[in-house]
């Protein structure tokens, strides 16, 4: 259990060698920034992409099939639908808490959490996305003698992809910035620093605004790419 | 799945033995949560509505509600406490800035949304720009309006608790932070209260909701 202390219990300050800067608490010690960009910043991002792609990843392909059942069989789409705005209305850091029983204090548990979280986003998004290609384009579909799987995979997926796409956007910014939390639990991520610095007795200032900096300039990084490749895969939505 | 089983069995004899205390911290939770988003609601919702009525400042709509998710909640309590310190409004300024986002977004997509068709009629009639906004665009707006609020109301309870962790007391958070009192017992009960009522207020909240399309949706 003693994982779980990690937010309430006593945390070395992580200052290096001494100087005015960090005396004074400033908010952008360059000096630190560069003493442990190497042992504390980037494995910290990196530990947070990881953590965050493998979320995404397994909520997207968890998803998707409900998502398609959703949208097939519309009895069932508010029954998946409320289950997936369950999962995302329990406030993440008592998701983990209920968890620990049942996965113990690892990376798995916080896994679950995130992964249960993005189910509603994309759910949401991608039978919206189906839904909204017009019934005359499927009857076309069908005119021209394609099967329904045909008329899937080539008409109504394609259709989608921009409430698909949306739907990615939101979930990996999201899961991008929900991650920090990770390290209530385990130490992984960005949140890793941004935690030990709350913990300093003064709050180290430029610890927590590099790293939180950090997050946010990943999230809005992953925006920005997203959105390039959805605009790439949608080119009949540049036409405006 | 015995240690499964025990740990539940705990929390759940922990529940009734401690229930004034969980009650006490559910009680600060939700008043620091719902003064927030009151204070939200009360500052996003009149800017969103009259820029959808405008139809304009769609990208400061999407961007905030982009920025509203890319700022970690942690981040944001952190940076207040560093700057006003530790109390009740760096913790009640930290939930208002979560709040914001989709209330103004919402509001803002509610109401560009509207049919223009149905506006125009509206402005054909003779009504006021304000008539219209308040008598025609905001009653048929109100579910989106209301999914934002419900939306806010979530990420503001859920952050309610994570101020605890950093530093800021107050509510069920208390209880997560202090595991050497309370044990794993008291902080999965605690972790079920949060989570109640997070459920609880997103319930009531879809219920208007529902009521409310039902009333301007009858052809549905």
């Amino acid at each position: 259990m003693s994982g779980l202390l990690v937010a309430g219990g006593p945390v070395i300050p992580n200052f290096g060698k001494p100087n005015a800067c960090l005396k004074n608490n400033g908010w952008f010690c360059t000096h630190w920034i560069h003493e442990h960009w190497h042992d504390i910043l980037q494995p910290a991002l990196i530990q947070h992409i990881q953590l965050v792609v493998i979320a995404v990843a397994i909520g997207f392909a968890i998803s998707f099939p409900l998502a398609v059942i959703g949208y097939r069989f519309s009895p069932l789409d508010p029954v998946l639908g409320v289950f997936a705005d369950f999962l995302y209305t329990i406030p993440s850091i008592a998701f983990f808490l209920l968890l620990v029983p049942l996965t113990g204090v690892t990376v798995t548990t916080v896994e679950v959490a995130l992964v249960s979280f993005t189910l509603f986003i994309f759910y949401r998004n991608i039978v919206v996305g189906l839904r909204s290609v017009p019934p005359d384009v499927l009857e076309s579909a069908r005119g021209m003698g394609m099967s329904r799987r045909q008329t899937f995979w080539r008409v109504e997926l394609p259709l989608a992809r921009p409430a698909i796409f949306a739907g990615l956007r939101i979930a990996t910014v999201a899961t991008i910035s929900i991650a920090t939390l990770a390290a209530f639990l385990i130490q992984d991520g960005l949140g890793a620093p941004i935690f030990d610095a709350l913990g300093t007795p003064d709050l180290f200032h430029t610890e927590l605004l590099v790293a939180g900096g950090l997050a946010i300039l990943l999230a809005l990084t992953a925006d920005f790419l997203l959105a390039g490749l959805q605009r790439a895969v949608t080119p009949w939505t540049r036409v405006r | 799945m015995m240690i499964l089983a025990n740990a539940f069995a705990d929390a759940f004899s922990f529940i009734p033995s401690h229930i004034s205390l969980l009650l006490e911290k559910s009680w600060q939770t939700a008043e620091l949560a719902f003064t927030a988003l009151a204070i939200a609601i009360v500052l996003a919702l009149p800017l969103g509505l009259w820029l959808g009525h405008r139809h304009r400042g769609l990208g400061f709509a999407l961007g905030v509600s982009t920025l509203g998710r890319a700022l970690p909640v942690i981040v944001v309590i952190g940076l207040l406490i560093a700057v006003i310190g530790v109390g009740f409004w760096s913790v009640t300024v930290a939930l208002v800035i979560i709040g914001i986002p989709p209330i103004l977004t919402n509001a803002y997509l509610a109401v560009d949304g509207v049919d223009r068709d149905v506006v125009e009629a509206a402005r054909g009639m003779g009504l006021t720009e304000r008539e219209i906004l308040t008598g025609v665009e905001l009653p048929l707006g109100l579910p989106l309006i209301l999914a934002g609020v419900r939306l806010a109301a979530v990420f503001v309870i859920a952050t309610a608790t994570i101020a605890a962790l950093a530093g800021a007391g107050g509510g069920l958070g208390d209880i997560f932070v202090r595991q050497v009192k309370y044990g794993l017992a008291g902080t999965l009960a605690a972790a079920m209260f949060v989570a109640a009522i997070a459920l609880l207020t997103a319930g009531v909240l879809s219920l208007i909701q529902r009521a409310a399309s039902r009333r301007t949706a009858p052809r549905a």
